[in-house]
């Protein structure tokens, strides 16, 4: 028995020597290198005069990659990007504490970076740099700043309901005239983001009979925000909750679409403002060099153009035919607090019925 | 020995995360999220589409596999394995095809809505939807163990039976069925696991079970001992079935027979053509359709002129760090295998079953469970190329133990009991005669691992060396951001690569073993 063990571990040992010590495969030799690169980049030991940060980022390649890209150029600074989705990179920082690899971390919300802020894992940003932006697009302990806002607004077809006809607040959707003639798109994420930031300002019973009256009131259900405007062009609605840009790239790919945008005027957290931002988890200067150029018009410029977003610093003008952002209602809320009751609002919306 | 139980306790550091992280809450925290009503209804979601899916899968796995061994189906030998192919599909491709076919806005109604044809198919969605996409596009894992099952019975019994007059029913449910009991506890464990870590498809179809459930409190970020309390259950479920499995399989008589001639085959007669019909619309639904989809999204980017990315590189990394799983689960179950298979005694079957915790988990907490462990013991590996390929081996070690552990149950030991009475050391026998007998067992695991380390997601997204794009992680960039277009060619090129070792390694012993 004794000795039959013994020669089984020589038997693993020699079939890890055949599969991985001689002659690697290509692929094999290719993945070490590539391991043995990925490690060099982490060592604290660089070249000198070579100045490189490492970035999480929550926002897709597409939409940021070429900023970034500039940002290299302009600054000097070599940027190592992760791409990721937003929740899963956040709760991958929380995991390496103190060990975290990255030096700034884009967040496609202000949950997210609420959640890091929550458990301290940012660095607190000079005043400065926050005060680019209004104070409701940044964090109360200043310890992230916003980037680019994304309203929510209701995206109708003029030719089926007028701009006076359409419901004042969130809570209006639920009259009877309404009935069937809108949509909504349960499972996506600024949808839910949205309905938490409902939450933490008007309480659970209230988001409870919100979403209700939407479910009773058979809405079309969408898989994203994309297909609602898409299903408002079609008229198989005649308006919809939405991000405001949705319909600006929808018009960047036929221009005769003549769905236009509705700002909810009146109702706590009927309109909403969700941010995306940046937060700082290293010490090193250079973070703070990269969140300067992020606030900078070039920067700022980027996302009204290329995106269609908001920019929040107040000297950059959005590209697009759009409301001033001071205009536009969202409530002052603690993103701490709206990530802290994230999950109940999903137990919310599952239990409403909407999704299905 | 120190190797197998050295591999057990490494691919159960999740486990030991876990635990770190719910007893962080303390226990009045933990008993108020687990013994709670939600947790309750979780459980009952979880369990029911657990059994429902068994329930589809395994007699939709016996019937195709007796018709394509037993029967004289037209184009059997291609039905055998077009059968086998829908495992290439990731769960979230395939339910995302499913979705767009069948869902409310789908193909098919929008189809049939000219006819004034209104279909309403919400059953696309819920637990409908999770049981048939699951069951649909998981059962060959059950499928393939029957098939090589049916292949290994000696026909004589059968034949026996139907001598004596029985029914085909009959000899079917007396003769043939018991003597499947066997794979079908295997498949049927490794199905429900499967089911049990699945994100990709519930996550689509909006479907919530456990792991659903712990993905979202992870997304609420506010409390990670939520997400690890709920785990435990999953850990609990998990023990239970592996329990269940090995108390059933020990039970039954070792199967040692081989086959003295090959099965007589029965003809069908009037069910001949509607046999083949229902083979069809089975391939039609889970293989024709969501491939489809797939080129369709390829047509639509290119008449949009919007370049189809290439998908070269991350091809190159996929088979890679495919390969390198595949070899290490394979070389680390046969300590493990030996052990229990040759030697025996609860501490061995103890090891077996702990080299399973892997598999029942949610990708993300092993991902993130390997994150807490590298950035603190080994930070040098983190982020890296070898880290990743760990969480493989922890995710999808059981798919290789039980490949290895079945193929040396196969092999009665008098082959190797006699090379060493011949003198030979027990190296040697391992080298000479273990190895080369069980190698299609080997090559077998090796192919599962693969496959599914090619499919796999959410591990690779967070522990890939930053910059490192796999064919999924492409396809995850492309439709996360809604361009479908760019999804296509790296969907394409992942079922296509995956599909060559899967049929070489897997469904090909299986169908030309002890065939004419």
């Amino acid at each position: 028995m004794l000795r039959g063990s013994r020669s089984l571990m020589v038997g693993v040992g020699y079939l890890f020597v055949t599969s991985f010590g001689c002659a690697p495969a290509p692929d094999e030799a290719r993945e070490a290198r590539e391991a043995h690169e990925a490690n060099n980049a982490k060592t604290p030991i660089r070249a000198v005069g070579e100045r490189s940060l490492v970035v999480y980022s929550g926002r897709s390649e597409s939409l940021v990659g070429p900023m970034l890209e500039t940002l290299e150029r302009e600054t000097g600074i070599r940027i190592e990007v992760r791409y990721g989705g937003t929740s899963e990179l956040a709760a991958t920082i929380l995991e390496e504490g103190e060990n975290s690899p990255a030096d700034l971390f884009l967040s496609q919300d202000a949950a997210a970076l609420g959640a890091l802020s929550g458990e301290g894992r940012l660095r607190v940003l000079p005043q400065e740099l926050l005060e680019a932006v209004p104070s409701r697009f940044r964090s109360n302990r200043g310890d992230w700043v916003g980037l680019s806002g994304r309203a929510r607004t209701l995206v109708y077809e003029p030719s089926r309901i007028s701009a006076g006809d359409l419901p004042r607040s969130l809570e209006a959707i639920g009259s009877d005239k309404y009935r069937g003639r809108f949509g909504v798109a349960p499972t996506n994420g600024s949808f839910q983001a949205h309905m938490a930031v409902y939450r933490a300002v008007n309480g659970a019973e209230a988001l409870e009979t919100l979403l209700e009256s939407f479910s009773m009131n058979n809405p079309q259900a969408f898989p994203k925000n994309s297909a609602i405007v898409e299903g408002v062009i079609a008229g198989e609605i005649d308006f919809g909750l939405v991000n405001h840009y949705y319909l600006w790239r929808a018009l960047q790919e036929d221009p005769s679409v003549t769905a236009l945008n509705y700002f909810i005027p009146e109702g706590e957290a009927s309109g909403f403002v969700n941010v995306a931002g940046v937060g700082v988890l290293s010490e090193t200067p250079e973070a703070l060099e990269v969140v300067a150029y992020l606030l900078s018009k070039a920067a700022q410029g980027y996302f009204a153009h290329e995106t269609y977003e908001y920019p929040l610093v107040e000297s950059v003008a959005p590209s697009v035919d759009l409301p001033p952002l001071s205009e536009i209602r969202s409530p002052d809320v603690d993103f701490a607090q709206v990530s802290a009751v994230f999950e109940e609002t999903l137990e919310a919306i599952d239990r409403s019925g909407l999704i299905r | 020995m120190l190797g197998a139980i050295a591999t057990a306790l490494a691919v159960n550091v999740p486990l030991a995360y876990i635990f770190v992280r719910a007893a962080g809450a303390g226990w009045p925290r933990y008993a108020e999220v687990v013994f709670s009503q939600q947790t309750l209804a979780l459980l009952a979601r979880t369990l029911l589409l657990v059994g429902g899916v068994l329930c589809l899968a395994v007699p939709l796995s016996v019937t195709l596999a007796w018709l394509v061994t037993r029967t004289d189906l037209p184009g059997r030998r291609v039905w055998a394995v077009v059968a086998s192919l829908p495992l290439v599909f990731p769960s979230y491709v395939a339910a995302f095809a499913w979705v767009s076919i069948w869902g409310p806005k789908g193909f098919v109604q929008k189809a049939l809505a000219p006819l004034g044809i209104e279909i309403l198919p919400s059953w696309a969605y819920g637990y409908s939807g999770a049981w048939l996409v699951l069951a649909l596009f998981t059962y060959p894992y059950v499928y393939l163990l029957v098939v090589a099952g049916l292949r290994k019975m000696d026909p004589s019994t059968e034949e026996a039976a139907r001598s004596l007059g029985r029914s085909p029913w009959a000899v079917f449910f007396s003769a043939v069925l018991p003597q499947l009991k066997r794979p079908l506890y295997a498949g049927s464990l490794l199905m429900a696991l499967y089911t049990l870590s699945d994100f990709g498809a519930v996550s689509i179809v909006r479907y919530k079970t456990f792991t659903l459930s712990i993905y979202n409190a992870y997304r609420g970020l506010f409390d990670r001992s939520v997400a690890a309390s709920l785990a435990t259950v999953l850990v609990v479920i998990t023990v239970a079935l592996i329990v269940l499995e090995s108390w059933l399989s020990s039970r039954l008589p070792p199967s040692q027979v081989r086959p003295s001639r090959p099965p007589e085959r029965l003809a069908l007669g009037r069910w001949r053509w509607p046999a083949t019909l229902a083979v069809v619309l089975l391939a039609m639904v889970n293989l024709m359709a969501p491939l489809a989809v797939v080129v369709h999204w390829a047509v639509k980017a290119w008449r949009l002129g919007n370049p189809i990315g290439v998908a070269g590189e991350a091809a190159l990394h996929s088979l890679g760090v495919a390969v390198l799983a595949a070899v290490a689960a394979v070389a680390l179950s046969l300590p493990v295998s030996i052990w229990a298979m040759r030697h025996g005694g609860w501490l061995a079957r103890l090891t077996l079953g702990m080299t399973y915790s892997g598999y029942a988990l949610p990708g993300l907490v092993i991902a993130l469970s390997l994150v807490f462990f590298a950035t603190r013991l080994v930070p040098p590996l983190y982020q890296t190329v070898l880290l990743l390929v760990v969480a493989y081996v922890v995710r999808f070690l059981p798919e290789a133990v039980s490949a290895t552990r079945a193929s040396l149950g196969a092999l009665a030991p008098i082959f190797e009991e006699a090379a060493k009475s011949l003198g030979r050391g027990s190296w040697s026998v391992l080298r000479t005669i273990t190895l080369p007998l069980i190698r299609p067992g080997l090559l077998a695991g090796a192919g599962l691992v693969f496959l599914t380390t090619m499919k796999e997601l959410p591990a690779t997204l967070i522990l890939r060396p930053t910059g490192f794009e796999t064919l999924a992680t492409r396809v995850w960039t492309a439709t996360s951001e809604g361009v479908y277009s760019q999804a296509a060619l790296p969907a394409l090129a992942l079922v296509g690569t995956s599909a060559i070792p899967v049929y070489f390694l897997i469904v090909r012993p299986v169908l030309s073993e002890h065939s004419r």
